[in-house]
């Protein structure tokens, strides 16, 4: 009974992070119906720019709350430069494009900062939780991260003009320009936060896993599958699903025995599989029409 | 002249739709664009927003905005109820209302203009907090109106506000259509296929055919026109 309350709990604490990636993910597909596969690769290059924040001294929230504003910035110049003239290219112009930028960040980790493994500080130490067996304080401090992230945004969209405006633009972008709406900088916007979300999710598993530059290629794909399993078009079922994910594979990994910890990344894909055969739309998502 | 359009291009793709159409309008007025299916109705108040590639040349308010983005054309007060009527589905009523004011500051007025409008349709203030895609066909064309009625605008591009409504909702819906260019002087082009109706709310009426305009006039003399009362008037 312990371990299984152990390894949910840590099934919740690496679910928070999928589901920031997936969050990240729905956003830029809400806005564009691109998957951006360089979504990972973009949150190692935040985690790796604290990290060298870090190393020159700065203090760790300083450092924290710099790197999420320069990954917003970043974000939005991506957005500008690189996908914005594709707007109206071929699937495969975006497909190149965001294989373009996966390769370059990638590279640019490794140029940078060499490939050699590097630790990463937790702001919140691993020590168990208030003496507790369940949670370690990093994970708490995972979980409660992500959660007030979630909130924020939550806030944000629900609350705010410029939230809303952003969601009209998302799900009908030609009666939000009718509108008003400069419909090209919502989609750039989206693309801040979504960056914005994969740092803090970067910086917050990197303690866990260690930095290097293939480090988020594994949590993206277990984000993608959180994504699919809520549904592509539903911000709020694919931070669900991301939650579900994490536990889910903690569980497989320690209850069945031929998983164990390496064929844990399978289980993103079975649930990918599963969901794309029984449900393509996700639990919560819409399924999409269109008139031909 | 508010508006002024001269030698107006418009083109799907490759293929041209608006041939060289040319008209005006001035603050207050309200005119009409008939025509059968495929003259190019549509097409002229898309062009007019930039939602189409467009040549020639539209003066708004003596400006030249051919080519313009949507989204500036909009914001120099030109409200555009589209047809299909544009509605944000997975909002509440009071939000797409809010939507429809995105571009203006002052949250008073703003706050002010929901009320007048809920004032307008009370039915859109029973179901102000409910999802935009549950109204009928009815109430999500007065929302329509009411969102474009947020702008604050000059001109309104209205598309065939009486698609698809029982008669007595298009009656009403005309009715408040007069009263609001009469209260707050908007101006109003006025796409139908419903002639009658819309020659009885506009002065001066332009008949469209094949992206071409044929015949132009007051509204009275295009209604006693005998090609026109056969072909659109329907007796």
């Amino acid at each position: 009974m312990q371990l299984l309350l152990q390894q949910v709990m840590a099934g919740l604490a690496n679910g928070a992070i999928y589901a920031g990636m997936a969050l990240a993910v729905v956003m830029i597909f809400l806005a564009i119906d691109h998957l951006n596969f360089a979504q990972g690769e973009m949150a190692t290059f935040s985690a790796y720019v604290a990290w060298q924040l870090l190393a020159w001294g700065a203090p760790y929230w300083v450092a924290f709350v710099v790197v999420v504003i320069l990954s917003f910035i970043g974000g939005v110049a991506i957005e500008r430069v690189l996908f914005k003239p594709l707007h109206h290219a071929s699937i495969l112009a975006n497909l190149v494009a965001f294989i373009a930028l996966f390769s370059i960040l990638n590279s640019a980790d490794g140029y940078l900062w060499d490939y050699t493994i590097k630790t990463f500080p937790s702001p919140f130490g691993t020590k168990p939780l208030f003496g507790s067996v369940l949670i370690d304080a990093h994970e708490a401090g995972m979980i409660v991260v992500t959660a007030v992230l979630l909130g924020l945004l939550y806030l944000f969209f629900r609350g705010t003009r410029l939230g809303l405006a952003m969601r009209a633009a998302a799900a009908n972008p030609e009666s939000a320009r009718l509108v008003g709406i400069r419909v090209g900088w919502m989609t750039a916007l989206g693309w801040g936060i979504a960056a914005a979300i994969g740092a803090v999710a970067g910086m917050l598993i990197a303690p866990v896993v260690f930095l290097d530059p293939n480090m988020m290629f594994g949590v993206l794909l277990y984000g993608f599958a959180g994504a699919v399993l809520g549904g592509l078009t539903s911000p709020g079922g694919a931070v669900l699903g991301g939650f579900a994910v994490g536990i889910i594979e903690n569980l497989a990994g320690t209850f069945i025995p031929y998983f164990g910890r390496d064929l844990k990344l399978t289980i993103a894909l079975l649930v990918i599989v599963a969901v794309l055969m029984v449900r393509p739309a996700g639990i919560f998502g819409r399924s999409v029409v269109s008139r031909v | 002249m508010m508006l002024e359009v001269h030698g107006l291009e418009a083109f799907y793709c490759e293929q041209q739709a608006l041939f060289g159409v040319g008209f005006d309008l001035d603050k207050g007025q309200v005119r009409t664009l008939l025509g059968a299916n495929g003259a190019g109705k549509t097409t002229v108040l898309r062009a007019l927003c930039g939602m189409i590639r467009t040549g020639g040349d539209i003066r708004f308010e003596g400006k030249r905005i051919t080519g313009w983005a949507t989204e500036d054309i909009v914001r120099l007060g030109v409200a555009h109820v589209p047809e299909g009527r544009g509605t944000f589905l997975r909002v509440t009523v009071e939000e797409n209302l809010q939507l429809g004011a995105v571009t203006r500051r002052d949250r008073v007025g703003i706050a002010a203009d929901i009320e007048q409008i809920y004032h307008h349709f009370p039915r859109l203030k029973e179901r102000r907090t409910q999802q935009a895609g549950l109204l009928s066909g009815g109430e999500q064309q007065m929302l329509a109106v009411g969102r474009a009625l947020m702008l604050r605008p000059c001109l309104m591009l209205l598309d065939e506000p009486s698609f698809g409504l029982a008669p007595l909702i298009v009656e009403e819906l005309f009715a408040i259509l007069r009263q609001v260019n009469r209260d707050t002087g908007v101006a109003m082009l006025i796409v139908e296929q419903n002639a009658a109706l819309a020659l009885e709310l506009a002065e001066h009426a332009y008949l469209l055919e094949t992206g071409r305009i044929v015949m132009d006039g007051p509204s009275e003399a295009i209604g006693a026109d005998e090609g026109v009362r056969r072909a659109y008037l329907g007796y």
